[in-house]
């Protein structure tokens, strides 16, 4: 099994969100977040004042797939949330060694 | 269908002739003499329509000023603060609005419009004595005089609500309090005394310098202003500014306020009128240009300096426009109004922009910048332009002339009593200011602690918080 993180774009979220279930993910975990990675900030202007936002609003997944769904799953996202410009986000993808569901202990692959 | 249309025409020619007929009828035979009974009873019917006019104009204003401190002024300054002092700021405004409403009752009204001497007003009207529903002549003579007491509270509860600006997001709201009511005894009345009073001597009826103040450029926004400065430089600059980033939290709350500023403002200006008349229309015409001309400019300026139009810009090159615009609102042409706010915003934005940083003052919310500015220009530049033809404010020479107001009019000496009222405005704010802080200060303290500051006002002050997003 597999933890795929991806921070996207928030005005990526629906169509990444469509293309991840089409792609056949069964649940998804979506967290707001603020970061910026090489796109910096911008600056705003208030009254002559300016002021450097650094920390970006982005939406972070979080998909816990089967092996086998990996590749499937990143070019859905990567389709989806990619517009080339700076900003755009990134994906990371890490072992996942157990899953379990609370409802009925169910485990591995058929929990997730 | 021929016949029909002749038969519509000769009754309509019929309905019209008996019609003419009826309004000629009393020419036509022999009339009594009007009685005197019924000369005093017509007289008595034009009396009482025009106060019926001129009072459902002046109450209206009256809300329409209360409208500017809340909602306007609160959600104008509320926006523009932390989110975590925005109840701590609106409070403030709205503090004002019960404070100064009983002051006024009990000694306010009577020491701005008493007879007292030429700098405050007597305790004769204290309690509200004698200010009944007849009408007084010195003010607004056709309308209760109630109706003038309470439009000139509105008046004394948005000034001292301005001077919050300066010192938003850290005063204890204890001394605030106490310090804005006192303010408003000090300065407020006083102000109000010499320029609108009976016997004041800045009046323009009877002043030893009669100072044109259609609706309190100087009463209002050079008292306000020049005090907010004095707030600002005394109490010093917020914990981390200006390193720490201080952006508005709400620009949507802001933008709400100011519209309601800019509508309420013609209340301001045009019910300084104190009649339905046509002074009324002529302010009311004037503040709408002036606003519009100064959001123009102050977007323009910074769009050249800073390469955007921000929506702040707008709203407050409009604030800028209608304070600069107030003192001249009912002595000037409408393109001297358009040129009044034009300049307006150009200056106020270069104030806000440049000065403030160059002085590093922290006037949080550009009170000084915008009003005392806007207010101070207003002063002189009513001088200027203040027209006999639309104000015949000296009345009118034996040819039924106006006598010339203002510069543009060959009354340059008006200049000069207008920068008397002006230094007058700018001493009694300073001085008042500055003793009544002082005195605060030694007394109950006027700032919050570092702690509480950083916590916010909502918390520290009031224990609450303005936005509970977990509820």
């Amino acid at each position: 099994m597999l933890k795929i993180e991806a921070i996207i774009q928030p005005a990526k979220l629906d169509i990444v969100k469509e293309a991840l279930i089409e792609a056949g993910i069964e649940g998804i975990t979506i967290l707001e977040a603020r970061g910026h990675g090489r796109q910096k900030g911008h600056t705003e202007f208030y009254r002559g004042r300016e002021y450097t936002v650094d920390l970006l609003p982005k939406v972070k997944l979080e998909i816990v797939v089967a092996d086998a769904l990996k590749e499937k799953v990143v070019q859905a996202i990567l389709g989806a949330a990619r517009t080339g410009h700076i900003g755009d986000g990134k994906i990371f993808i890490s072992p996942i060694t157990d899953a379990i569901r609370i409802r009925n202990d169910e485990r591995g692959e058929s929990a997730i | 269908m021929c016949r029909r249309a002749i038969t519509l025409l000769i009754l309509f020619a019929g309905m019209g002739f008996s019609a003419h007929a009826l309004a000629v009828a009393p020419n036509l035979g022999p009339s009594p003499p009007a009685t005197q009974a019924q000369v005093a009873a017509l007289t008595q019917a034009i009396h009482d329509a025009q106060t019926s006019g001129d009072n459902a104009w002046v109450l209206v204003s009256a809300a329409l000023v209360l409208m500017m401190t809340a909602p306007g002024l609160v959600l104008f300054y509320g926006g523009l603060v932390r989110r975590k002092n925005i109840l701590g700021t609106m409070m403030q405004s709205f503090a004002m609005m019960g404070l100064i409403t009983v002051l006024w009752a009990v000694v306010g009204y009577s020491l701005a419009f008493g007879a007292g001497n030429g700098f405050i007003g007597g305790l004769e009207h204290a309690f509200l004595r004698d200010v009944g529903l007849a009408p007084n002549p010195n003010y607004g003579g056709t309308i209760p005089e109630q109706s003038f007491m309470i439009y000139q509270l509105m008046f004394a509860i948005i000034t001292p609500a301005l001077i919050t600006g300066a010192f938003a997001e850290r005063v204890k709201f204890s001394s605030m309090a106490v310090f804005l009511s006192l303010w408003s005894l000090v300065v407020y009345c006083p102000m109000a005394h010499m320029i609108w009073g009976v016997g004041g001597v800045l009046n323009v009826t009877g002043g030893h310098w009669p100072v044109f103040d259609f609706a309190g450029g100087t009463v209002v926004h050079i008292t306000s202003g020049v005090s907010a400065l004095v707030c600002a430089l005394y109490l010093g600059k917020r914990v981390g500014y200006p390193l720490e980033d201080m952006p508005p939290h709400s620009m949507v709350l802001s933008f709400i306020g100011a519209g309601m500023l800019w509508v309420g403002w013609f209340g301001f200006n045009a019910g300084s009128a104190l009649n339905a008349g046509p002074l009324a229309t002529s302010a009311f015409v004037n503040t709408q240009f002036a606003a519009a001309a100064a959001a123009i400019t102050w977007v323009i300026t910074e769009w050249i300096q800073n390469r955007k139009p921000t929506a702040l810009g707008a709203i407050s090159g409009a604030v800028a426009g209608l304070a600069t615009i107030t003192q001249a609102s009912g002595f000037v042409q409408p393109m001297s109004a358009l040129a009044i706010g034009g300049v307006a915003g150009v200056v106020c934005c270069f104030m806000v922009f440049r000065v403030k940083k160059f002085f590093g003052y922290d006037d949080s919310l550009d009170a000084f910048g915008v009003h005392g500015v806007g207010g101070t220009m207003g002063a002189l530049l009513t001088g200027l332009f203040a027209a006999g033809s639309i104000n015949a404010v000296f009345g009118k020479d034996a040819a039924g002339k106006p006598i010339a107001a203002g510069a543009i009019d060959g009354n340059w000496h008006q200049v000069y009593n207008q920068a008397v009222g002006m230094g007058i405005g700018w001493a009694l704010a300073i001085v008042g200011t500055l003793v009544l802080l002082f005195l605060v200060d030694k007394s109950m303290g006027l700032r919050v602690s570092a702690t509480d500051e950083a916590a916010g006002l909502d918390l520290s002050q009031h224990g609450e918080e303005g936005y509970d997003l977990n509820a």
